[in-house]
């Protein structure tokens, strides 16, 4: 298994222990260069948040808030709320950029409590930033930028979500019936289960069929995901005048690196999301989350800027430099 | 006997599909950048021997097969069952034909065999890596061809036919590797 915490001591060979640090140091060098010739600024936000993000795919490492431990604290304060290790550094910064930062990175940690995997550990190492004014596609070239500055001599493709089903799965993803879909993806995956949200189905064929293919020897971003998978992103009409959701991934031989939106500003249809995601986190029998208030705080502020953001898996660029 | 979380799934965990006890060969994690996680699981049902991969969304549950190794003494063939006993219990057991499969060509009173159960019942049966067979019939070999390396078929005591070097006679006790069925060397 390939360790991608990275910093962790266990995972270096003592042969070349100060080698893998010098490369990973010198990676970290030439990120910071980047944003510094962009100025982009960089900065830090806490690591341990009053709201864990309340998307239903991740998990939040919760941990117990000292208040609740104190002696001789009064009863209501033993219920007081738990803090939780966060998942992603978006809420802290996005306050930030609603305080005039202007455009900003951080290089830093996040945790997520998934089963790890090769490509999956619990604590990982995240670039994340923001560009202020920046449309899908300029955010999608700056990415480019970046990684081509660190791996050089990698054509780029880009591909939308529609034209990668279309190309690798031979259905329009935006125009099949949930019962279609579900026809396919038992046809070509052997799966153990019957019932499935139709984006389920679509992240079984993503994962099985299409993910393999994207970024074999060059970069692939695959962006115009369905509205159903935005997250934070905006709504957008694409050439096409399909409703899509301004976001895009990218990959390096069939490995996901990095994840971008333009991001979604309005604090009405964020809510409505956090709301939905506490819905479909019901459904299945998961632990709501309390909603992220000082972020629908932040983008109601007027000095909320138009932005788009990416987060970018440091310990697997390390993999590919 | 209970279930088993897709986060428990490890390579030689057993699991039920499709009421046939399977054990897990490989198991990987997949997931989009958002979104669902899958666990891409490479299988082999130890009825059949059949290996192929099925796909579980990650965070379901998959009922548990009660399928454990024991080792046991062969006993004997009563013409439809192969008898195994418990060394420790001396609990006997009943194989079908379908259980003791090809090892069946291999199996001596007494020999201690690796009994694979399902709910307590042999599923399967690995005979030792190494058995001794006496030769029952064989065509005489020739003086001096030994060196030549030549072979000949010689039939074993449990009906097992084996490639053997000329100098073999009948009578002989031969040592031989069950994993390829080869002859190893004169006991």
């Amino acid at each position: 298994m390939i360790l991608l915490t990275g910093a962790d001591p266990a995972g270096l060979n003592l042969k070349s222990a100060r080698l893998q640090l010098e490369k990973r140091a010198a990676l970290l060098a030439k990120i910071r260069e980047y944003f510094a010739t962009a100025q982009v600024l960089e900065v830090t936000t806490p690591l341990l948040c009053r709201y864990a993000s309340s998307d239903p795919q991740i998990n939040s490492f919760c941990v117990e808030n000292p208040e609740s431990l104190s002696v001789g604290c009064a009863q209501e304060m033993v219920s007081s709320q738990p803090l939780y290790l966060q998942t992603s550094p978006e809420s802290g910064m996005k306050q930030l950029l609603s305080m005039n930062s202007g455009s900003i990175f951080q290089l830093g940690k996040a945790f997520r409590r998934d089963e790890p995997g090769r490509l999956h550990a619990v604590e990982f190492s995240i670039l994340e930033w923001y560009q202020i004014d920046f449309s899908l596609a300029q955010i999608i070239d700056d990415t480019l930028r970046l990684v081509g500055s660190v791996i050089p001599d990698r054509p780029t493709e880009r591909l939308s979500y529609r034209e990668a089903f279309l190309r690798y799965v031979g259905i329009d993803p935006f125009n099949i019936t949930g019962a279609a879909l579900r026809k396919v993806a038992h046809q070509k995956i052997s799966v153990d289960f019957v019932d499935a949200s139709d984006d389920v189905w679509l992240d079984l064929l993503l994962t099985h069929l299409i993910e393999p293919h994207l970024g074999c020897e060059k970069f692939t971003i695959l962006h115009s995901y369905p509205p159903s998978q935005a997250a934070m992103a905006e709504l957008l009409l694409d050439p096409d005048g399909i409703k899509v959701a301004a976001r895009f991934e990218l990959y390096i031989d069939g490995v996901e690196l990095a994840n971008g939106y333009q991001e979604l500003t309005n604090p009405a249809i964020q809510q409505q999301r956090f709301e939905h995601d506490n819905l479909v986190r019901r459904e299945r029998g998961l632990p709501c989350m309390d909603i992220d208030v000082d972020l629908l705080e932040a983008l109601s502020k007027p000095e909320m800027p138009s932005c788009a953001g990416v987060a970018l898996g440091i310990d697997r660029l390390m993999l590919f430099t | 006997m209970g279930n088993y979380s897709t986060n428990e799934f490890k390579n030689g965990l057993k699991i039920i599909i499709e009421g046939d006890p399977c054990n897990i060969v490989d198991n990987e994690v997949v997931k989009p950048g958002k979104g669902q996680a899958f666990n891409r699981v490479r299988l082999k049902n130890l009825k059949t021997g059949r290996a192929w991969e099925k796909t579980f969304k990650s965070g379901e549950s998959v009922e548990a097969a009660d399928v454990h190794d024991t080792d046991m003494e062969y006993l004997y063939n009563d013409g439809e069952f192969w008898y195994f006993m418990d060394p420790n219990t001396f609990e006997q057991l009943p194989a079908s034909a379908s259980a003791v499969e090809d090892a069946r060509q291999w199996l001596k009173e007494q020999d201690k065999c690796i009994v694979t159960l399902w709910n307590g019942a042999p599923l399967t049966v690995t005979p030792p890596n190494f058995v001794e067979l006496a030769v029952t019939e064989t065509d005489p070999g020739l003086k001096g061809d030994t060196a030549q390396g030549g072979t000949k078929p010689a039939t074993l005591v449990t009906g097992a036919v084996v490639r053997v070097p000329l100098f073999i006679e009948e009578g002989d006790v031969l040592k031989i590797d069950t994993r390829t069925g080869a002859y190893v060397s004169r006991a």
